[in-house]
């Protein structure tokens, strides 16, 4: 079989515009899999996935005693997104977290969105991200949401949705920077070829932007990098970065707070910490000021980073913004902070808090996908396509009993890309995980990554539910 | 380098080393187990006696047969000292502090890992011995990869230690075991058996080629413990150890050596003098058990006062 052979179906495919007829960008690529033989390509798949177990790109599975570690099964067939595309994302991407942000500066400052009447004030209270201990918080240089991966995915028709903009601590760009290595040596001659945006320069652009949290009289601040320890799924992506930034990798337990900084325990006595990146949530991150029985916080923290002594990224209390029902005013946040249409449109989103939206969405549960708001990665969801008559009545009824909890929105067909999956090309739904990082100005990472869902037919991304990732091939100008 | 990165170095390499004692002083035993003339009956209770569990033994265990004793000393998941438990607890320290340590350590130490509990579920008692060279080859693989990938700096040191302590400890253990050995039978004090015994320990502590070097034509029990406890260049004797890793200690402090600025410098240094200035008759005159007894003491001092300076900074309120 090669891919002259292979059906795009009734979706829209990432690499054809039908059987037969790869789209331009593709066309190199296309060439180039049709010379090699199938066992040629599972041979290079193999030992792309063998490169990526020695490397230790792994995942941990809980639950698992022997502390068992994964790989994230990966398809050699990269995806590809055009120069034109890329430049309009690039540029979505930029305007919704520059308006993110100014919405996280507002509601935990001055809340003229809702003076304004824009956002009812009763749903913003009501987000589980909402943490009224933030309010009158100041982040240094007035930046919130410093790492962010936004969820897109495209329609059949090719319209890029966002449908998730994950602004607490989103993973996964590890599997980027390290799957984007084993590619070079995968297909290198269709790399050479392309000119392919480089992805290499995250860890730096990510090293800069927690600098720039830090005051600027300090000459040579520390960093550090929190992580929840060595059973946490990412721990593997926490230690890659911060390995590439050179910084130090701690855990709450190595950091302490004493004459009012922070400070780490080091074999010479306490050392000042400036900035910290966190990979622990709002909740854990300090017992003192939210959950008591956390035990991976640091007893103390919210008050030095309250008095302005420690830099935090992402800050505290932008989880409000991934409620799904404070999700679907982005678009308005957008017209109502910058006066400008939004670039990149939200998948539509149906508020159950809302009377009307309510009956709507009670009368089409068939055909919708209905969410939990708080919840995320697949989580406490209803897919009325798939869903039994007991499931739809039950959903009914946790909708009419907790409307603000739940949203819904259409059911989307996901774009999909051709994988290798045994000796045979299938098309596979993807989704894309673009990192955004506001540092001095907003970058965004070229490409990012795209999750494959490789069982057949199968919508579900996730790495836990057979989800597999791709390179993602953002061609040059 | 912070304290948690320093301990966690500190026991990887304790763990690794503890291993390939445990390894080396079951070794011992077998050896010896060859080595006995039909009728004599092979002791494997004192093995355990040396680790100090004994009691925990008993009572999970019941009588110390050969085989009891090898399956809880290697692959008992459940006793923490056992070779598999020690290769599990190094390998979740490497794993704490992976991007600190070269990528081929943690490699070796992943390997080692795999290697010892895929030989958990498969090893014949026949293949035992090929299993503990394994262990050993492993262990020194692991140093030899720890010496040339990573930077001679403050981790290297605190790992150099950690692993140096361990083997001082053990060195100790491996000798008492033939204390306990000979404890019943006095009488062959001085016979063939005895002899071939104490060969059987010089081959485990990889002693015995070593030894005949120094131009010794004869095996004697006070030469075998003289070359074992205060030989200044062999690797695996007591005073060569601490002698090294005192040498650590100050690297990473700065001080000058003979000085002492916290308690683990005064303890390993006050060991350090003593070990340099004693003499063999002296040991003896001890009772060698005695004597070892007390260095393992010692030494436990000096590892909770390496924590203590070291690994437990605490703020100042």
């Amino acid at each position: 079989m090669n891919l002259d052979d292979y059906n795009p179906g009734d979706f829209y495919d990432e690499l054809f515009i039908e059987q037969g007829t790869p789209r331009s960008d593709a066309v190199l690529l296309v060439d180039r899999i049709n010379s090699l033989s199938m066992e040629e390509l599972q041979r290079r798949q193999q030992s792309a996935q063998i490169a990526l177990f020695k490397m230790g790109v792994t995942f941990n599975v809980y639950g698992d005693t022997e502390g068992t570690e994964r790989i994230f099964p990966f398809d050699i067939i990269p995806r590809i997104v055009s120069a034109a595309e890329w430049a309009k994302l690039e540029k979505g991407l930029k305007q919704r977290i520059y308006a993110l942000n100014q919405f996280l500066a507002d509601i935990y400052g001055e809340q003229k969105i809702i003076r304004d009447g824009v956002i009812p004030a009763e749903l913003i209270y009501s987000a589980t991200g909402f943490l009224k201990q933030c309010v009158g918080v100041k982040p240094p240089e007035g930046i919130w949401c410093h790492i962010t991966g936004t969820d897109l995915v495209r329609d059949r028709a090719g319209e890029w949705y966002v449908l998730e903009d994950n602004l607490r601590c989103p993973s996964g760009v590890s599997y980027v920077l390290e799957s984007r290595r084993v590619m070079k040596s995968t297909l290198p001659l269709v790399f050479e070829r392309m000119k392919i945006q480089p992805v290499e320069e995250y860890p730096s652009h990510l090293l800069e932007t927690l600098l720039n949290l830090a005051p600027d009289h300090l000459p040579d601040p520390t960093v550090v990098l929190l992580t929840p320890g060595i059973y946490n799924s990412a721990y593997f992506e926490q230690s890659f970065l911060a390995q590439q930034m050179g910084v130090e990798l701690v855990e709450g337990r190595d950091l302490v707070v004493s004459d009012g900084y922070l400070q780490m325990r080091t074999t010479k006595g306490l050392k000042r910490v400036d900035v910290v990146y966190r990979r622990i949530d709002d909740e854990f991150i300090d017992p003192l000021a939210f959950r008591p029985d956390s035990l991976l916080g640091i007893p103390g923290l919210m008050e030095v980073y309250r008095a302005g002594r420690v830099g935090l990224a992402n800050a505290l209390g932008t989880g409000v913004a991934d409620d799904k029902v404070i999700y679907a005013f982005v678009p308005a946040m957008i017209r109502y902070y910058l006066d400008e249409e939004p670039i990149l449109a939200n998948v539509p989103t149906y508020l159950c808090w809302e009377p009307q939206q309510q009956s709507h969405v009670l009368a089409n549960l068939d055909q919708l996908v209905v969410k939990c708001a708080n919840e995320s990665g697949g989580y406490g969801m209803l897919i009325g396509p798939h869903s039994t008559q007991a499931q739809r009545d039950e959903f009914a009824e946790k909708i009419k009993a907790q409307p603000r909890n739940y949203i819904a929105q259409p059911t989307l067909s996901l774009s999909r890309v051709p994988s290798l999956i045994g000796d045979r090309f299938e098309g596979c739904h993807v989704d894309l995980r673009p990192y955004v990082l506001y540092g001095k100005e907003i970058y965004v990472n070229p490409g990012g990554l795209t999750r494959v869902a490789l069982k057949k037919g199968s919508l579900v991304v996730n790495s836990s539910q057979g989800g597999g990732s791709k390179d993602t091939w953002v061609v040059s100008k | 380098m912070l304290s948690r990165v320093a301990d966690s170095i500190y026991w990887l390499n304790r763990y690794i080393e503890r291993a390939e004692n445990i390894a080396r002083f079951i070794d011992v035993n077998l050896n010896l187990l060859l080595d006995s003339p039909i009728g004599v009956t092979q002791q494997w209770e004192p093995l355990v006696l040396t680790t100090g569990d004994l009691p925990l033994f008993k009572e999970r265990y019941g009588e110390a047969t050969a085989e009891n004793v090898i399956r809880f000393l290697t692959f008992d998941r459940n006793y923490s000292n056992s070779i598999l438990s020690c290769l599990n607890s190094a390998r979740e320290n490497a794993r704490s502090v992976r991007e600190i340590i070269s990528s081929e350590m943690w490699q070796q130490v992943n390997a080692f890992y795999f290697m010892v509990k895929e030989a958990a579920q498969s090893t014949a008692p026949s293949q035992l011995p090929e299993f503990f060279s394994e262990v050993k080859l492993a262990s020194h693989l692991f140093a030899g990869i720890t010496n040339a990938t990573m930077t001679h700096n403050e981790g290297w040191h605190f790992g150099q230690i950690g692993r140096l302590l361990e083997r001082a400890d053990k060195t100790t253990r491996i000798l008492d075991v033939k204390y306990f050995i000979l404890l019943p039978s006095v009488k062959d004090v001085g016979t063939m058996l005895d002899d071939l015994q104490w060969m059987a320990l010089l081959r485990s502590a990889s002693a015995y080629e070593m030894y005949r070097k120094q131009g010794l034509h004869r095996i004697t029990p006070m030469s075998v413990a003289k070359f074992l406890v205060l030989e200044r260049d062999f690797p695996r004797s007591i005073r060569f150890c601490i002698q090294q890793g005192e040498r650590s200690l100050h690297e990473i402090t700065g001080t000058p050596i003979g000085t002492w600025c916290n308690p683990a410098e005064r303890t390993l240094g006050r060991l350090r003098s003593d070990l340099d200035y004693l003499t063999i008759d002296e040991i003896v005159q001890v009772g060698l058990h005695e004597f070892l007894d007390s260095l393992q003491r010692r030494m436990n001092e000096v590892g909770k006062n390496v924590f203590e300076t070291f690994f437990a900074s605490q703020p100042v309120h």
